[in-house]
């Protein structure tokens, strides 16, 4: 049956959901109201570092509308805690605000603006303390600790054993090493070294998060919340309530974009905590300034060195990177060992050295973002892979090319062999920038790779059920948040059962009905959840055979699904006909369970990746001297997918993971002073607009289907992002050789280089 | 006070306070949840709706400002069921990935083609410069409205 032609899959349908969407009638969390439900506001710190002294909310709770007020302190009936590494984050402040914005004090009212209005009624008592807002401050010398103590350790398995360093900022501690790097280093003909800042940036989900919670009558809690884990959020509520995982519910409408942001807890902590409070249901949502005091991208500060041998082989890398996590763990630590991991890229390097830190500092924490850390590396040794292949004589595709790891080579012991071919990836891009022919004189191109690791290990479930009239549910916690997921399985579930895709319903996210994913991140949805639904139609096509081959006398091997039945050699059996064929009646319905669980592995991260996700970015670039403004002209980005189960989404996505990755290469920047957040909301926080995308913009695909995954997919949708800094870098860099080792690549930047060059020339 | 206002082509007398925002008497009042509250200062698009033919952002214009005229949000884009040329190529296009900026473009993509029937891709990405999208990088929204701008001829 394998060699039958798809049907579905790889075709480039329109997304099921699409009509929904462009009459206004998808639903996303603000838009649900629920009978008496209440609306809720946070008072949140205005320092970045301050004892909190005394909360008084008297006064908020007094006012008429006012169904609760709450202050960290109140909360002696809960585990007031929570947190996906560390359980070091109270839902509202307890004697101490580590960041500005942190929730110190929340009400909810009959509206928002009484429930604002109440807000004022609040009075709380500040002793302001020193603040520590950079990664330099943090780890200097006798710093003020944003964490006194030692916080408990999350629920993940793989992040169990992390401690913090007492008497530091340090709060997690990563190091990976293979052969010896420092002897190799010490020998190598060439060897360049560099660091390289990355800033911290923010998602900007059009959506902000939003959360509706509500506890019954008989204890139970139910969420509408905008998560990319419905899975994790339920563990968390868990915890700090102290009710079995049966007894929570987290229902997950359409979400209004995630990149990262929605994973883990975030307000829903909160929100739950304000609906026991209040007795009813509870609205929080938050506005786009408080998406910057929710969660961010790590900013990280890179010193990576390379070893090479004259003919260009690398032989060594070095690299000390350190993330700034913020005031809160949230899932930093995972991205700093899980990004560290990947620092070699996508090469070759007998010898590895590589040391890791997660440090704490008094800003917004730092959690998932599109690329999990590989970004801020990437654009390391991207960046000094260019200064490598100038020091060699070296053309950068050629020199990258020869240092590629192979199809089915190791990247570490116990790791999955790399499953994609990067020559081939490069080959592509090179020919759509046009590398070989010289660009224009104003032009200047460049070219940059990556290799990532999906989270492993983890678990995907799904139920696929044929009812009656041969109409499909598909069971998945897969989130969709715009990059396609509840079409992908549709079209996975229709090519597998012989029916049209419309004959396909995907049920939302609800942990009450949908079983158990561990997360809508890590590219991992078609590939781990995508598989599981394939499993579990399969197991309903077996079913149907079953049927079909018992009925009708026929040998299994003779039959197959087409068109919404089984067809035999001589006749054909409707799904309708083939279950009431079964159960002697019109009812009754096949059930299939898929499960995708790998399970633990010697791999160094303690799982082994599911695929790895690779990419190839070329950028061709103009600057005006002048100004120091850097255009992006032209971009090619190539990924190297396996199979596109809908090219059409996966273009779409890897086209925002461009342009998202031109964000952070020349506009974005949350920028602090004196404590504070300058920039933290959309009038003075610069997102790429539509002219702000490159004229020309490809995103092409490698498809070999020689991933893990359905049909021979891979994971895909971060890898485009990742290549764009360091492609961009590099092609400034070969048009007037000015080498910038800080982003954003911004005019003041660009045109100071520039200026400093003409200077020494 | 009471305003008068065409939504949507029908007619409606609106109870609200002098200070209330189009789009709150819009998602709340009147349950058309197609407008989007993001930004809160005219910058992102997400709240986007007609008035009088003319795109504003309603999450920053007073339901008062729209007595006596006509206002025209998604909800009102297709005919019954056929769709407007714009959701057709949004659809066809793959415009679309979260949806949260998808009605705003409709609408300011709208207001456009009223103004200019064949817009090139320069006046496209003028006009749409005050409405942001973090899904798709917009490519493929240029695209659709150029598609529906050459379907309407």
């Amino acid at each position: 049956m394998s060699a039958r032609p798809l049907r579905v899959v790889g075709h480039p349908v329109p997304r099921v959901d699409a009509i929904e969407k462009v009459t206004g009638r998808a639903r996303y969390v603000t838009d649900l109201t629920l009978p008496g439900m209440a609306h809720a506001r946070v008072l949140r710190s205005p320092y970045a570092h301050a004892r909190v002294r005394r909360v008084d909310v008297t006064r908020a709770r007094a006012r008429a509308g006012v169904f609760a007020a709450l202050a960290g302190g109140d909360l002696t009936w809960c585990d007031p805690y929570y947190g996906p590494a560390y359980r070091d984050r109270p839902v509202l402040a307890i004697d101490v605000a580590r960041y500005e914005g942190e929730p110190v004090a929340a009400v909810a009212a009959v509206d928002e603006a009484t429930a604002e209005e109440a807000l004022e009624l609040i009075d709380v008592d500040y002793e302001p303390l020193t603040a520590v807002m950079s990664l330099d401050e943090a780890l200097a010398p006798g710093a003020t600790l944003v964490h006194a103590g030692q916080p408990p350790a999350g629920h993940f398995a793989d992040l169990s054993t992390l401690r913090p360093r007492p008497g530091t900022n340090i709060c997690h501690q990563w190091s990976f090493a293979r052969g010896d790097a420092a002897a190799e280093l010490a020998g190598a003909p060439v060897v360049v070294e560099d660091a390289y800042r990355f800033p911290s940036v923010q998602h900007v989900a059009l959506e902000p998060h939003a959360v509706v919670a509500a506890w019954d009558e008989t204890g139970a809690l139910t969420l509408w919340a905008s998560t990319q884990n419905p899975y994790s959020v339920r563990v968390e509520l868990a915890k700090m309530f102290d009710v079995p995982l049966a007894r929570i519910r987290v229902v997950v409408p359409h979400l209004g974009g995630g990149f990262g942001s929605k994973t883990y807890a975030k307000l829903e902590p909160l929100a739950a905590t304000l609906a026991r409070a209040a007795g009813r249901p509870v609205r929080l949502a938050a506005s786009i300034p408080e998406a910057f005091q929710t969660v961010r991208r790590c900013a990280a500060r890179v010193a990576v060195r390379a070893g090479f041998r004259r003919d260009g082989t690398l032989v060594a890398v070095e690299c000390e990177s350190d993330y700034d996590v913020g005031a809160y763990a949230d899932i930093g630590p995972r991205v700093v060992q899980k990004g560290t991991y990947t620092a070699t890229g996508p090469y070759r390097v007998p010898h590895v050295k590589l040391d890791a830190r997660a440090v704490y500092t008094n800003t917004t924490p730092g959690g998932a973002f599109r690329g999990f850390g590989v970004p801020q590396l990437a654009w390391a040794l991207e960046s000094l892979f260019d200064v490598a292949a100038d020091r060699l004589g070296r053309d950068p595709i050629d020199l990258r090319r020869q240092n590629f790891l192979a199809h089915g080579e190791e990247f570490a012991p116990g790791d999955t062999p790399i499953d994609g071919k990067l020559e081939e990836s490069l080959g592509r891009a090179a020919e759509a920038i046009g590398w070989t022919q010289m660009p224009a004189a104003d032009r200047g191109r460049g070219v940059a790779a990556m290799l990532k690791a999906s989270v492993a290990p983890s678990v995907s479930e799904a139920i696929v059920r044929l009812h009656a009239d041969g109409s499909v549910s598909v069971l998945a916690s897969a989130v969709e948040m715009g990059q396609g997921t509840r079409t992908v399985l549709a079209q996975i579930a229709a090519e597998v059962l012989g029916v049209p895709l419309a004959q396909v319903t995907v049920v939302q996210p609800d942990t009450a009905v949908t079983p158990y994913d561990q997360t809508t991140s890590s590219s991992r949805s078609t590939a781990m959840t995508g598989r599981a639904v394939q499993v579990a139609a399969e197991d309903v096509r077996d079913q149907l055979l079953a049927i079909a081959a018992q009925s009708l006398g026929v040998a299994l091997r003779e039959l197959a699904l087409a068109d919404g039945a089984v067809v035999a050699p001589s006749r054909r059996l409707t799904y309708a006909e083939a279950l009431a064929l079964k159960f002697g009646m019109s009812g009754g319905e096949l059930i299939g369970r898929g499960v995708i669980a790998p399970g633990r592995t010697a791999a160094p991260l303690g799982g082994s990746t599911p695929f790895w996700e690779m990419a190839v970015g070329a950028a061709e670039v103009s600057v005006d001297e002048e100004t120091g403004a850097l255009r992006v002209e032209r971009y090619v980005s190539v990924a190297d997918v396996g199979r596109a189960i809908n090219p059409l989404l996966l273009e779409g996505q890897d086209e925002g993971g461009v342009v998202q990755g031109l964000g952070h290469t020349l506009l974005e920047e949350m920028l602090y002073a004196d404590g504070h957040l300058l920039n933290g909301t959309l009038l003075v926080y610069r997102v790429p607009r539509a002219d702000d995308a490159p004229g020309d913009l490809e995103c092409h695909f490698v498809e070999n289907a020689d991933g893990s995954g359905p049909f021979g997919a891979k994971g895909a949708g971060e890898g485009s992002l990742i290549p764009v800094s360091p492609a961009v870098a590099n092609a400034l860099a070969r048009l007037t050789g000015v080498r910038l080792r800080e982003l954003p690549l911004t005019p003041e930047r660009v045109w100071r280089a520039l200026r400093s060059r003409s200077a020494r020339a | 006070m009471t305003i008068h206002v065409v939504v949507n082509g029908r007619p409606r007398d609106l109870e609200v306070v002098p200070h209330a925002l189009l789009l709150d008497v819009l998602r709340d009042a009147l349950d058309l949840k197609g407008a989007k509250r993001s930004c809160d200062t005219q910058v992102c698009g997400a709240c986007t709706v007609l008035v009088d033919g003319l795109a504003v952002s309603a999450c920053t214009y007073l339901a008062v400002e729209a007595a006596g005229r006509s206002v025209l949000t998604v909800e009102g884009l297709a005919e019954g069921d056929s769709l407007h040329p714009l959701q057709r190529a949004f659809v066809e296009t793959g415009a679309v990935q979260c949806g949260f900026c998808t009605s705003g473009m409709l609408l300011t993509a709208r207001a456009m083609l009223a103004e200019n029937t064949k817009p090139t891709r320069d006046d496209v990405l003028h006009y749409l410069r005050g409405s942001l999208c973090r899904c798709t990088g917009y490519r493929k929204i240029v695209d659709a409205v150029l598609a529906a701008a050459e379907a309407a001829r």
